[in-house]
């Protein structure tokens, strides 16, 4: 790791050969990474648009039946010829999805907003203790937590007793992944604000839960509403611990306590299907899912910038 | 808010004033209370999973960890037996092939943005980066399936098969499915990218600058001071940085039960399917026949969870001594 500097002319054309190769290097794997991220985007951007349209948000699944039949009458199309039955059509949508997801994940949400706020406004307002660092180091082994144990938690905590999939499983394992983002974030965006503020409300003899409540939480409002939309986008995306929990539902389902239906679990099991037109509507379900990610995470770009100034 | 004891209180005799005389005490135990849920909250997971994974302990205690036969149903060959070693070598493999790509690549990503990068582009390129985090796992499954497999088999798996393969039984073919651990460690790089390069710029943004003008001041060239003075002073983060990527390519679940082919024989080549211990727990505990499949299946989450914990604690630790503060939330 030493590096020995010389100033002869000799190392020099050498060693500035060697920053310009190395420099290079760095730039390399910089555009390596981006080229995925821009590929998967433009792939889904592309296959998913495609997917799109009236029926898929409309409409819930629908099993595969030959091309010569109408999908919604199960009756032969006219003009189409007995051997129209070689192809296979799946159309159909995934409102049952898009449905549970919402279902589950803003339950999760209800669960987790409390938790996480006020943990967080414990560990912003209250001195710094080593107890504070050990929460802060809990948040991080839930969230560095693989989802499939957390998965393997909804399902041996709930399932298993009460012997059935259902949709507050999912949500119940979801908390697990959604409160330490919560957490961080409040305490971040807390933190953020100016202890002017807070002296201000103490002046004017107000008490320090009242100035917390009124003043403090307020103020940074905006940033703990991006956390939770952070945690929803999260939590939307996830699928390993949703597979164990929920298990996925081919109907439309309004029922916490029964099996439900998820986006992601709809794209996982689209895409492993022989029909064509379901594996069109994985892509259309993962357009969904990275049109949800994206339009948090910019939108979090943008509060988080006009924050910071 | 420690100065809030600076500040004289000031002790209005209003009704109001007493009435909540009380709420300070209350309220700090009320976010207290939260705050030691989320203590609970881990203690589930560590309680729940050691629990449900009772019965396979009772039965094959530590020699589960290196069992080799995973059969859940009896057959004419095979007694009925749980042997998590096809799975935790999956695992090990596909994580070490993910951090053989992703370690180098990332901790130039994070030198880059940290160090070379134009402040213009910084902002845009940190954002797409963090993106590549954001993305569901399901999502990366779902094109590495429909997309990369194919371009991997005739890029990298049959070319390689088909040279080295020939003489290193690791590498060899035949190549029948794109599915393998080669194709899932590559997947699993680039979901741990993010995490490396993150942690990397973080860290390496912590660096005083005393360090680099001191280098620069004898003549080094850019690299020379990155490498030598700017990368050794953040050597223990970076570290912690891997480290936790590592974690996540351990724990990755949705892309590797899509990509690795969930067979659970022991094959010699990074070509051929094999399973991960998520990819285990995802495909077959849904479905398990029998009271200890499905314990078995819950010990191997323990052991997951297990790893992952200790490796979050040592990552954590390193980064925290080199940044002073835990840096790389981000991922």
């Amino acid at each position: 790791m030493s590096v020995n500097i010389q100033t002869n002319m000799l190392t020099y054309r050498r060693r500035s050969w060697v920053d310009k190769v190395l420099r290079g290097c760095t730039i390399v794997a910089t555009a390596i990474a981006i080229v995925p991220l821009v590929l998967i985007i433009a792939y889904v951007l592309l296959l998913g648009g495609a997917a799109l349209n009236w029926d898929f948000f409309t409409d819930t699944y629908r099993p595969p039946v030959p091309a010569g039949v109408d999908p919604r009458t199960g009756l032969p199309i006219e003009g189409m010829g007995e051997d129209a039955t070689a192809q296979v059509q799946a159309r159909g949508g995934v409102l049952h999805g898009i449905v549970g997801t919402l279902m589950v994940t803003i339950t999760a949400l209800l669960f987790s907003l409390p938790i996480g706020i006020l943990a967080g406004i414990f560990l912003a307002e209250y001195p710094d203790t080593p107890f504070n660092t050990f929460i802060r180091f809990c948040c991080d082994v839930l969230s560095g937590a693989p989802s499939i144990v957390i998965g393997v938690v909804g399902f041996t905590m709930i399932v298993r007793p009460s012997e059935t999939y259902s949709g507050i499983a999912g949500s119940i394992a979801l908390t697990f992944l959604m409160v330490p983002t919560i957490a961080r974030t409040t305490e971040e965006i807390l933190k953020l604000v100016p202890n002017a503020v807070r002296e201000a409300a103490m002046a004017m003899g107000a008490p320090m839960w009242y100035t917390t409540l009124t003043v403090v939480v307020p103020t940074a409002l905006t940033g703990i509403v991006t956390g939770a939309l952070l945690a929803f986008a999260r939590g939307a995306g996830e699928t390993a611990p949703l597979l164990l929990t929920i298990q996925g539902n081919s109907n439309l389902s309004f029922n916490m306590f029964a099996a439900m239906a998820a986006l992601p679990i709809l794209t996982y099991k689209y895409i492993e299907s022989p029909f064509p037109a379901e594996n069109q509507l994985a892509w259309g379900t993962a357009f969904v899912l990275t049109m949800l990610v994206l339009g948090v995470n910019l939108l979090v770009r943008i509060t988080t910038a006009r924050i910071k100034r | 808010m420690a100065d809030a004891k600076a500040v004289p209180r000031i002790t209005a005799s209003s009704r109001w004033a007493r009435q909540t005389r009380h709420g300070d005490v209350f309220f700090w135990l009320l976010t207290l209370f939260f705050a030691l849920v989320i203590i609970g909250l881990v203690v589930v997971v560590g309680v729940v999973t050691y629990n449900g994974s009772a019965e396979a302990r009772a039965a094959y205690g530590w020699s589960f960890l290196w069992g080799t036969d995973w059969n859940p149903i009896e057959t004419d060959l095979y007694p009925v037996s749980f042997g998590a070693w096809p799975a935790i070598r999956g695992t090990l493999i596909s994580s070490l092939i993910a951090l053989i790509l992703a370690a180098p690549t990332g901790v130039a990503i994070g030198i880059f943005l940290s160090e070379l990068c134009p402040l213009r582009l910084r902002q845009p390129l940190g954002f797409m980066v963090e993106l590549l985090a954001a993305i569901p796992s399901v999502i990366y499954g779902l094109w590495g399936v429909a997309v990369f497999a194919n371009w991997f088999n005739d890029w990298v798996a049959n070319p390689i098969a088909n040279t080295a393969g020939q003489f290193v039984p690791w590498l060899a073919g035949p190549i029948a499915v794109s599915r393998g651990l080669a194709i899932t460690g590559t997947v699993l790089a680039i979901m741990i990218l993010p995490t490396v390069s993150a942690i990397t710029r973080d860290v390496l943004q912590a660096v005083p600058n005393h360090q680099r003008e001191a280098m620069f001041s004898l003549g080094a060239t850019r690299w020379e001071v990155i490498w030598g003075a700017v990368v050794p002073y953040a050597r223990a983060g970076i570290v912690g940085g891997i480290m936790l990527g590592l974690g996540r390519a351990l724990g990755e679940t949705m892309a590797a039960t899509m990509l690795v082919g969930n067979s659970t024989r022991i094959e010699p080549s990074i070509f051929m399917p094999a399973t991960t211990a998520a990819a285990l727990i995802a495909s077959e505990l849904p479905n398990s026949v029998s009271l200890i499949h499905e314990s078995s299946l819950i010990a191997l989450a323990l052991a997951l969870f297990g790893i992952t914990l200790l490796l979050n604690a040592i990552a954590r630790y390193l980064v925290w001594q080199t940044a002073r503060g835990p840096a790389g939330e981000k991922a």
